[in-house]
């Protein structure tokens, strides 16, 4: 029972944020550091590894091609998968996905999906019939706390890796040709996730912070300093002031984020 | 989007016939089946909910149980014919998630700690859909707790707004939330100020989404009213009886 | 110092009932100097503290309560017990034979089996461990006849009454035994069925009109009617 042993921790953790600080020395806003490794799955037609601390996500994407829906023809099609891989912490198990895991790819799906992150159009092989399908599967190696932000980064890094097959249609048949082209993408969501400890918002909570924390709230933006997408999580509640508080932080991390990250 | 996909008219009228700030109709029922503990059933717009709560009881199987405090367990589930094209049965990854957030979202009303190692049981079955199902699902599962004695801090609430072509809407149903720009689900505990459920999807500006935030929040005060109109009416037709 | 209600008005929970100088009594809890409702029942003021008379609420065992219960599952050194409560309650082998319990000798299941009812006191409770039943008291043990009946547990000192007024007119008028679960399982036993079915009535009365006023009248209005057709019925026989 991990949140018995860290309510001794609980009371060290809430002394510290009145002082504005953590345990691992970091201010309330900061990140911990993030490190981006590209390319590194020959296999994937994209792929990128993030460390946001001890956190660690690789994802690996794959493109094929399948059939669109049919409410959106003229588009290729995007699914997020997240597994929580046991050998990332004690607390995973083998087995279906859980709800964790499944709220994780959720909300990495829907930050890149109503960000339009990909431009699902330029996918169109042939309308209703052929599209291109992009495969984006999370694998949560290691965990440390804040597995959404890390593999929302982790997998827009991937996307920006991919290479999209050339192809031809000749007598109505799909031919793959020689040479690749990037994933076309119209933009770069960032998801920044605070924790709500005592009343006040810490960025990029880190485990333990996880443990103690009372609610959780992850807001997407894109470039435009819009709001794309957002997730409350916990089991406790947010006021509305903290809620535009939180906001106004996101689109501060974001821009931060972008310029540290060339996004 | 062209011309003849509006979805609000030149006079601000939605395609329901609703303004901006309207809410659909919203029915209640408290005590609707007998085996629950507690139990309830929701008409918003034609969203069709039943809502069930069992417990506290003991928790099976009993390693989920917590050594210092209640668990709650949610089930948010669609009938294969809620919906236009058949769904299937088992749960979809959009039920597991909603289960989740539901769960979530009655948690901050519970005395989770006075009751360690024993279990709620919330039961959704949605029987129609309509657009913002998780909304109606949440109104109607916080009366169902209530109705089963379990102590709440408050009731809570539930309400979208979303943005409709260029507008600031409240309380979007199916059309509104396939075609429209964005959609925030807010669930509430007014007495309390407290924002129990917040999801986005879709682009907003910082000021829409305050804007949008704020009318979600109106229309759970709304409905706060029906929901405790009908959780008193319930106890008040047995008052009658003897009158 | 305001307070935010009538008397025995209807709240729901989350209510405001009193800011300010005020106790949370039952079914109310206080945050940031605010009393609020936690579950629907009836507001009440006792000097400075609000109570609400909750009218739907579950069972929490108390030590020294007397309970009934149906026994679920004969363990191998005791019984679980089935108290209407979030937990099941066990009553230890040794507490019914009153001496130490042999595995070899003794076949728990021949002194109660799965399904019978028994009257219980809780012997200790606390809320990391399951409620401990003791029957080796006068009146415990267990039930071999008579009717049962279930109440919501908040309605049982609406049928106990004034110092036990309503409880013992009931007894009184219809010659049965009455004993009341505090988990609100009634156990009613008379010399006559009829009998039994009166008093039945008369505490399902109760329990559906326990908030109103003028009840304890109109209780022994009915038990007098009812004993009255009785009187006739045997008179045309």
């Amino acid at each position: 029972m991990s949140s018995l042993v860290t309510k001794v921790r609980l009371k060290q953790i809430e002394q510290l944020i009145e002082k504005g600080k953590r345990l691992d020395e970091r201010g309330l806003t900061d990140y911990r550091p993030i490190k981006i490794e590209q390319g590194l799955i020959e296999r994937a037609e994209g792929s990128a590894r993030v460390l946001l601390g001890k956190t660690e996500v690789l994802v690996g994407v794959k493109v094929e091609t399948g059939e669109p829906f049919p409410d959106t023809p003229n588009e290729g099609v995007m699914t997020v998968n997240a597994e929580l891989v046991p050998l990332a912490s004690p607390s995973f198990e083998p087995g279906p996905p859980d709800e964790n895991s499944i709220e994780l790819a959720r909300v990495v799906d829907r930050g890149i999906r109503e960000s339009h992150a990909i431009d699902t159009e330029k996918l169109c092989i042939e309308p209703g019939k052929k599209v291109f399908v992009v495969f984006v599967d999370v694998y949560v190696l290691n965990h440390d706390g804040n597995l959404i932000d890390a593999s929302a980064i982790a997998s827009i890094a991937a996307l920006m890796n991919t290479k999209m097959p050339n192809y031809e249609i000749k007598d109505g048949e799909i031919k793959i040709k020689q040479g690749y082209t990037p994933l076309p993408m119209k933009s770069h969501p960032i998801t920044v996730t605070m924790a709500k400890i005592n009343n006040r918002l810490l960025v990029d909570p880190w485990f333990e912070e996880e443990q103690v924390m009372d609610s959780r709230i992850s807001i997407a933006t894109n470039e435009d300093g819009n709001i794309c997408a957002i997730q409350k999580g916990g089991s406790s509640y947010f006021t509305p002031q903290q809620i535009l508080e939180a906001t106004k932080i996101a689109l501060d991390k974001a821009a931060d984020l972008r310029k540290k990250l060339n996004w | 989007m062209n011309e003849k996909e509006k979805l609000i008219d030149k006079k601000g009228v939605r395609l329901d016939g609703r303004k901006a700030d309207e809410l659909r109709p919203v029915k209640l029922q408290v005590g609707v089946l007998s085996n629950a503990d507690g139990s309830a059933y929701i008409e918003h717009g034609k969203n069709k909910i039943l809502a069930a709560a069992f417990g506290p009881r003991e928790m099976h199987p009993k390693h989920l149980a917590q050594p210092d405090r209640m668990v709650l367990r949610c089930r948010y589930h669609m009938a294969p014919f809620s919906v236009q094209e058949r769904k299937s049965p088992a749960p979809s990854r959009r039920e597991v998630e909603l289960s989740k957030v539901i769960k979530e979202s009655l948690e901050p009303a519970l005395f989770l700690e006075l009751y360690p190692r024993t279990g709620v049981d919330v039961f959704v079955e949605v029987l129609q859909a309509d657009g913002g199902t998780r909304c109606a699902s949440i109104t109607a599962a916080a009366l169902a707790i209530a109705d089963a004695g379990v102590p709440m801090k408050d009731l809570v609430v539930a309400c979208a707004a979303g943005k409709v072509d260029d507008t600031v809407v409240v309380d979007l149903f199916d059309a509104e939330d396939k075609l429209g720009t964005a959609d925030v689900p807010v669930a509430y505990m007014p007495n309390l100020n407290a924002v129990t459920l917040l999801q986005m999807d879709g682009i907003l500006t910082p000021d829409e989404f305050e804007r949008a935030v704020n009318m979600a929040m109106d229309g759970c005060k709304k409905i706060y009213a029906l929901q405790k109109e009908a959780l008193k009416t319930k106890y008040m037709v047995v008052k009658e009886v003897e009158e | 110092m305001p307070i935010f209600f009538e008397k025995k008005q209807l709240v729901t929970p989350g209510e405001l009932l009193a800011e300010g100088d005020y106790l949370p009594g039952e079914n109310t809890y206080a945050e940031a100097g605010k009393i609020y409702a936690l579950r629907i029942g009836l507001v009440d003021s006792d000097n400075k503290k609000i109570n609400v008379v909750a009218l739907r609420a579950f069972y929490m065992p108390k030590t020294g309560d007397i309970v009934i219960g149906t026994v679920v599952e004969v363990g191998f050194n005791g019984w679980t017990v089935d108290i209407k409560a979030p937990y099941t309650a066990i009553l230890r082998a040794s507490d019914v034979l009153s001496r130490p319990f042999k595995p070899q000798n003794d076949e728990l299941s021949a002194v109660l089996n799965t399904g019978d009812l028994i009257v219980a006191k809780i012997a200790s409770y606390d809320r990391a461990h399951d409620p401990q039943l003791t029957v080796g008291e006068p009146g415990l043990g267990k039930i071999t006849r008579g009717q049962i009946l279930h109440v919501t547990p908040t309605k049982i000192p609406r049928v106990i009454g004034r110092k036990g007024s309503m409880i013992s007119m009931i007894k009184q008028e219809t010659n049965c035994q009455i004993i009341l679960g505090l988990n609100g399982v009634i156990l009613v036993t008379g010399k006559t069925l009829e009998e039994e079915e009166i008093a039945i009535e008369a505490i399902k009365k109760i329990e559906a009109e326990s908030h109103t006023s003028g009840l304890t009248d109109r209780i022994t209005q009915l038990l007098k009617e009812k004993k009255q057709v009785k009187v006739e019925e045997n008179k045309v026989e």
